[in-house]
């Protein structure tokens, strides 16, 4: 069973700011000024293997140093869908030199859920696999997610989950490492990018140890900032091996009742394994009025707030859950308070007080020391240290707003041109529901054409509740991507019942949100659409150009009268990989997706 | 040496490419760093900011924080405004005076003007038309990279080696023209400054 003297054999490094940084010249610098995987071809990999050679770091993003700790780790595949902030990891995968000789899995999943099965069935195999997501995308994912903790694992598996507190680029800001408690699985969360990469070998390790999957959890701005990462050598894959027990994996009642049963007996082990990490750490300071517990990168706040970095108060950093209850213990036996200062939603905090809240004074998100909401800042945690604000001149009353917008040239607001015409001229506000992906800018000046956008293919099936509900016109607007992701089953839903809705499924062939990931709908949506049972005289494709503009407004007022399930698809290149082919660039592949999950 | 830098601009003008020169300057110089991005939806004509964070030895955060920047570097007027809360008391602010104007409500030339004109640390210049002179109308972001180079502890052959670095893909001409500018951007900086 777990022996954590196995899992402690390294100690943990403090080079993440290493000044000894990659020598030019070896370190690919044109990687830093674009986006995507159209960039040329970056030899990531020689440069690991020369700066573990040299002892120097590489300065890589904390996705970037997640995708080389994996690699590193002996991983053999990845598994995601793009979304903001977690979609690096993956295409920095897909530029590795190494990933590509060692055929390391790298192709992107239809979404989120189909990637952590297929992480999952890897381990089954016998192999490490990594799946990753932005939080959202556990929500799509938490069927096999909860359910891979029942049946554990073979191969060490990590799912990587990047959430997005500030909403920088999502619909809310859950935090992942509720899912993690709830599914009684041990998390990792590192406070630096040499920590993002250190955590991926120990996550392995410890997934194996305790045969279960590892959440690896981050957020925004580790995962999109840049530091000096140390890399370790690499060790090999491991080998196609079945698991000892055929039937660990099958959940029929009988068998899940008592993997689930192993499950809760295992949780005292995960707390030792907490306990005896290398990634909690307990400083004593002098000041013991207050313990400050910081989990995750709050750690380098509560840092920066005091000079050299030294906390005068005793400070438990935590990076692996679940908590280390002695040393909470303990922090709670010598301090007069307790401060939890994490990213996210009170989590720690909230186990702490419990729901009578009579124990000892607990401080943080809860009580309003730290806001609620929005993720930390350097001078949110100095105000719940007591320190003055120290913020700057405030902004001129001339400054406006500068929201995103659709680029010049891009498709898509040729057709919201024309859905405008056809529906909320004739019918008003109110009849365009939307989904996940550039287009949703279609709800902002000025073309204000959609009324609602939740969750990846809501768009098809909150228009089918409409028209349930009687609502005419009911239209729904979708990527090409998002379609695959999440669409097809609802217009299945709407075929089968025929509700009058008009489905726009916008297929940019293109790069969008994300950066130019490929879609799993190149070349096929008009077949999925056909095999899904939408009659071949209601599923049209049409060019969005300015000139066929007469054209595109009378084909939607002839499908708006069909009293059934009608498709359009708006068929043009998005703008922007246009761009990237005409300055000789190579494109990034000739699908592209345009959901993604911003 | 510790050097906290607000970068900003609209998406799609090349601040990463700034912020790539000058990471790699400060690593040329033995400097650690720290750079947070904006990725996903706001690089889609949204404001966009970078924090860069250069300094000897180690580095905590990577955000700079409200207060705390050692100078403001941006890429278009209005977008330098934004980023005051972030100023430090000494701080400086870096800027081109061309505006890029993608929304309706946009200031009128004269108020930002002003607004630039009351600031008591400031470095205003033409960078698209630096840029243009030197038949590089591209290169914009790299005279606010030079004229930001002015008020960084580092040595300015290895900004020259960033630009080389990070052009060299391109051939030598485009280094040339974009070293021009990087110069350029400098010299003007350095006559603004007095």
């Amino acid at each position: 069973m777990y022996n954590p003297q196995t899992h402690t054999k390294w100690k943990r490094t403090q080079l993440s700011n290493s000044p000894h940084l990659h020598p030019p010249g070896t370190l690919d610098y044109n990687e830093l000024s674009t986006q995507g995987p159209s960039q040329p071809v970056t030899v990531f990999r020689t440069a690991a293997k020369e700066a573990v050679l040299k002892n120097e770091a590489m300065l890589l993003l904390g996705d970037e140093a997640i995708a080389q700790g994996a690699l590193d780790a002996g991983v053999s595949g990845f598994y995601a869908y793009p979304g903001t902030p977690s979609t690096e990891i993956m295409e920095y995968v897909q530029r590795s030199r190494d990933a590509a000789e060692r055929n390391v899995h790298r192709a992107w999943s239809a979404n989120e859920k189909t990637a952590v099965e297929s992480a999952l069935g890897m381990s089954y195999a016998g192999k490490r696999a990594m799946a990753c997501m932005k939080h959202v995308g556990l929500n799509v994912a938490a069927d096999p997610f909860i359910n891979s903790a029942i049946t554990g694992v073979n191969g060490g598996l990590i799912i990587t989950v990047a959430d997005d507190p500030s909403m920088h680029s999502s619909q809310n800001e859950q935090d992942s490492r509720f899912y993690g408690k709830f599914a009684l699985l041990p998390m990792l969360e590192p406070s630096s990018q040499q920590e993002a990469y250190d955590m991926c070998r120990h996550g392995f390790e410890l997934s194996e140890a305790v045969q279960l999957p590892v959440l690896l959890r981050i957020t925004t701005r580790l995962a999109h900032s840049r530091s000096g990462v140390k890399p370790r050598p690499a060790i090999p894959e491991r080998p196609l091996q079945l698991p000892q027990d055929m039937r660990q994996f099958v959940l029929l009642p009988a068998i899940a009742r008592k993997r689930y049963r192993r499950l809760i007996e295992l949780q005292p082990e995960l707390v030792k394994a907490a306990q005896e990490s290398p990634f909690n750490s307990y400083q004593d300071g002098p000041d013991r009025s207050m313990g400050i517990v910081a989990c995750g990168l709050a750690i380098n706040y509560v840092r920066e707030s005091f000079p050299d970095g030294v906390s005068p108060y005793p400070l438990l950093q935590i990076g692996q859950y679940p908590v280390p209850v002695n040393r909470l213990e303990r922090m709670a036996d010598e301090c007069g308070r307790i401060l939890v200062v994490e990213e996210g939603q009170p989590f720690v905090e909230e186990s702490l007080r419990g729901a009578l809240n009579r124990g000892m004074d607990v401080r943080g998100r809860m009580d309003g020391t730290l806001p609620p909401d929005g993720e930390l800042t350097p001078n949110r945690v100095r105000v719940a240290l007591g320190m003055d604000d120290r913020s700057g001149e405030p902004v001129p009353e001339i400054v406006r707003m500068r929201p995103p917008a659709l680029c010049r040239g891009c498709s898509h607001a040729d057709t919201y041109k024309a859905l405008n015409q056809a529906v909320k001229s004739e019918y008003g506000d109110g009849h365009v529901f939307s989904d996940i992906g550039c287009y949703t800018l279609g709800a902002l000046p000025p073309f204000e054409s959609v009324n609602s956008c939740v969750d990846m293919g809501a768009s098809i099936t909150m228009a089918k509740g409409a028209a349930d509900a009687g609502m005419r016109p009911a239209v729904a607007v979708i990527g090409d991507s998002t379609f695959c992701h999440s669409g097809m089953t609802g217009l299945l839903d709407a075929v089968i019942e025929n509700t009058p809705i008009l489905v726009m499924i916008l297929d940019n062939s293109a790069t969008a949100m994300t950066g130019g990931q490929d879609s799993h709908a190149y070349g096929r949506l008009e077949n999925i659409c056909l095999g899904l049972g939408v009659e071949r005289e209601h599923l049209h494709l049409i060019n969005p150009v300015p000139k066929n503009h007469g054209d595109f407004v009378a084909l939607i007022r002839r499908e708006l009268d069909y009293d059934g399930v009608s498709v359009i698809i708006p068929t043009r290149e998005c703008i922007q990989t246009l761009k990237k082919r005409s300055k000789g660039k190579p494109a990034g592949s000739p699908a592209g997706k345009q959901g993604g999950r911003q | 040496m510790k050097c906290d830098i607000i970068l900003a601009g609209v998406g799609g003008q090349g601040i990463l490419s700034i912020a790539t020169v000058l990471g790699y300057a400060a690593i040329e110089s033995g400097l650690s760093l720290k750079q947070a991005e904006v990725h996903g939806m706001s690089q889609r004509g949204g404001a966009v900011q970078s924090h860069l964070r250069i300094a000897q030895g180690f580095i905590h955060s990577d955000l700079v924080a409200l207060g705390g920047a050692d100078l403001v570097v941006s890429v278009e007027p209005m977008e330098a405004l934004r980023y005051l809360p972030w100023l430090g008391p000494e701080g400086w602010v870096v800027t081109n005076t061309t505006p890029f104007v993608n929304i309706p409500d946009y200031p009128r030339e004269a108020e930002l003007a002003a607004s630039l004109e009351a600031l008591p640390r400031k470095v205003a210049i033409d960078a698209d038309g630096i840029a243009r002179d030197a038949g590089n109308p591209r290169g914009m972001n790299m005279a606010v990279a030079g004229a930001a180079s002015l008020f960084i502890d580092i040595p300015f052959i290895n900004m020259e080696a960033g630009v080389k670095a990070i052009f060299s893909r391109k051939g030598e001409e485009v280094v040339e023209k974009n070293l021009a500018v990087l110069r350029e951007g400098r010299r003007q900086a350095e006559a603004a400054r007095g």
